[in-house]
């Protein structure tokens, strides 16, 4: 058999599909939440974690829509309030492996307050974050997280406002593991859902996806391929940059805006309210008894 | 514990009604005049192994005790008015996905921040219509200390066996009032438990029921994997825009709830067998109410009254006995005019439906109602 038909037939992938979902997804082609989907579930399949024991919790949005097509725990909540449902999950069951799927729009928007606090109690909880820098399934409107001057229904003269960093939003509010990579990096990508999954305490993973139908196409940014690719040549790491710097006379500051940072920005250790909570009970009962 | 007397405040007893129905999870953010509930809860609920979480705001409180009683767990939060107002979203949720989980409102003056710390019962047509959408919901209004410990165990029973958010509507007067209250046995309270599946994983379909219309929805982990959503779902738990899909999903949950009237409603009467003029009341006021018949009677006047202790589904076929050989019948509400429409909607004559309201933050008295009474 040719290796990459073989190779196709064995991706975890396939082991993950709900056997009674239609498909195909709500997705539009040329949409990078797929590539993001397919490192979840290889993250999960290569922990060798217990599919009866995993909940994925998604908001509202194109990426939210993910869980409904893999065959775990999957709960689709409301808009933003995916990780609110997901504290509740993991609080009432620490056994279960909690993974909250939501976009850039449901997490740091209308979510926003839900996910600093998560972060705050380093609840342990594995968010991915699609950042794919729009509202995609109401149609192309600006997010939090869209660039400065970047078209968007709403924004078409240009938006004017400040776009959030989603990694350092959540690493000022406490977040014990903080990445970002792009759907250009799969391999990355895969690693660093690992690293998060395996993280104990609240980890983001923010993923830059591209969004051919609406912001490639309201910005002129080409199809999905073209988007891929420019994703790939703006994505550097910190010590990338560092090392150019140190290679120049006059370090070029405008490096930053041109390129987006990627890698692992936080990798800590710290209190966690899961934990906290259980020595709590501990403490009571030893008082008790 | 054996039966044993206390001397509590209704929202103590709430707390302590949660406790013998065996709450398991608590999520929580503060608010006046419900706060004390939470308070308690933090105290208790770790000392015997329960969850409890002081959430960022009211919205992801409820979030928290949805996502807890889709893993087993017997969960509930409490607010007043403008938390209520926030946790709207979560409970057309939890009505269309058919989760269970209780939501104490102590109500107090609204709109908007209102009067926090005085009494309303302005929240009844919030409780019945609050969340956008078609749904079914369940509220119940205790009026004394003693009923808020009952009616807390009811709401348990009925939200975990209906498998369906249910609304107690308390008010700051009886959450802040003190009054003897006789604790049960725990050991003596009747609980009602959560369906489990009947079928093997392979089989499960989440949202097939039998008869009754009540689901049996699997706890998270238990080894039957499967999908809830807050869209239009078939019984699969999947996304659906079929026309046919929706009807059945909708239809079904409020099927589910009026199959089981007998259960949910709960009605009171006092007084006068045959009088001509009745009183329709709840909650605290239906005190006040009680009162006012005593009064009356004193003077020659001889009145009765319903005291509507299950507000929502409305006890439409009792309200219409209750009104039909009357001349004249009044709402006693501490609001403008909220329930009194839903009666007037049941009864054979709504002209003689009449209200006496109270809203100005302070506590309906006898006096008022009679005085009233004679103006009509």
């Amino acid at each position: 058999m040719d290796a990459k038909v073989k190779e196709r037939m064995t991706n975890p992938m396939h082991n993950y599909l709900r056997p009674k979902k239609k498909f195909p997804t709500v997705w539009c082609a040329g949409c990078g939440n797929g590539i993001v989907l397919q490192s979840i579930v290889s993250a999960i399949d290569s922990l060798g974690l217990d599919r009866n024991k995993v909940v994925l919790v998604s908001g509202i949005g194109c990426s939210s829509r993910a869980p409904v097509y893999v065959d775990f725990n999957s709960l689709h909540t409301t808009h933003g309030r995916a990780i609110a449902f997901a504290s509740g999950v993991k609080f009432a069951d620490p056994q279960l492996k909690v993974i909250v799927i939501t976009g850039d729009g449901d997490a740091v928007a209308i979510g926003g307050n839900h996910f600093i606090h998560a972060c705050r109690r380093n609840m342990d909880i594995t968010a991915i974050v699609f950042n794919n820098y729009i509202y995609g399934m109401t149609g192309g409107q600006v997010s939090p997280t869209t660039p400065q001057s970047a078209f968007a229904s709403t924004s078409p003269h240009g938006n004017i406002d400040q776009p959030f960093d989603i990694c350092e939003l959540a690493i000022g509010a406490g977040a014990s593991f903080v990445a970002r990579t792009t759907v250009a990096h799969p391999n990355l990508l895969y690693q660093y859902i690992l690293q998060g999954l395996k993280n104990n305490g609240f980890s983001v993973i923010e993923v830059l996806v591209n969004c051919p139908t609406n912001f490639g196409r309201r910005n002129k940014l080409g199809d999905a391929v073209n988007m891929i690719k420019s994703l790939k040549e703006m994505a550097i790491t910190m010590d990338s940059l560092k090392s150019k710097w140190m290679k120049e006379q006059n370090i070029d500051l405008s490096d930053l805006e041109k390129h987006i940072l990627t890698g692992i920005f936080t990798d800590i250790k710290k209190p966690r309210f899961i934990e906290n909570y259980a020595s709590l009970i501990k403490r009571l009962q030893r008082l008790k008894d | 514990m054996p039966e044993r007397i206390a001397f509590l405040q209704g929202n103590e007893a709430c707390a302590e009604g949660a406790l013998l129905a065996g709450v398991q999870f608590y999520g929580g953010y503060p608010i006046t005049p419900s706060t004390e509930i939470a308070e308690l809860l933090s105290k208790r609920l770790p000392e015997i192994g329960g969850k409890f979480i002081q959430m960022e705001d009211e919205i992801a409180a409820l979030g928290a005790c949805i996502g807890a009683s889709l893993t087993g767990l017997k969960s509930m939060t409490a607010s007043s008015g403008p938390g209520m107002s926030l946790k709207q979203e979560h409970i057309g949720y939890a009505a269309l996905c058919d989760v269970p989980v209780v939501i104490v409102d102590v109500q107090r003056g609204g709109p908007s921040t209102g009067l926090p710390t005085q009494v309303s019962q302005a929240d009844v047509m919030q409780a019945r219509w609050g969340t956008h959408g078609d749904h079914p919901i369940i509220a119940i209004a205790p009026s004394s200390v003693e009923e808020v410990l009952y009616m807390t165990i009811k709401a348990f029973n009925l939200s975990e066996k209906l498998m369906t958010p249910v609304i107690v509507l308390t008010d700051e007067v009886i959450g802040h009032m003190r009054e003897k209250v006789k604790i049960p046995d725990k050991d003596k309270i009747e609980l009602w438990e959560r369906k489990k599946p009947a079928v093997s994983p392979e089989d499960y379909k989440p949202f097939d029921t039998d008869d009754d219309d009540i689901p049996a929805l699997a706890t998270f982990g238990s080894g039957y994997r499967y999908n809830v959503t807050g869209l239009m779902h078939d019984r699969a738990g999947f996304p659906t825009t079929r026309p046919d899909e929706v009807q059945d999903l909708l239809d079904r949950i409020h099927r589910k709830i009026e199959k089981h009237i007998d259960i949910i409603t709960d009605v009171e009467y006092y007084g006068e067998e045959n009088a001509s003029l009745g009183f329709i009341s709840y909650g605290s006021s239906a005190r006040t109410t009680k009162k006012a018949v005593q009064v009356l009677k004193q003077k020659g006047i001889n009145t009765n009254m319903m005291r509507i202790k299950t507000l929502w589904p409305i006890p439409a076929k009792e309200i219409f006995e209750f009104c039909k050989d009357k001349e004249k019948v009044f709402v006693v509400e501490m609001n403008m005019g909220q329930y009194i429409h839903p009666v007037k909607s049941v009864s054979d004559d709504p002209y003689k439906i009449k209200g006496i309201y109270r809203y100005d933050g302070d506590f309906i008295t006898p006096r008022e109602i009679i005085d009233r009474v004679g103006g009509f």
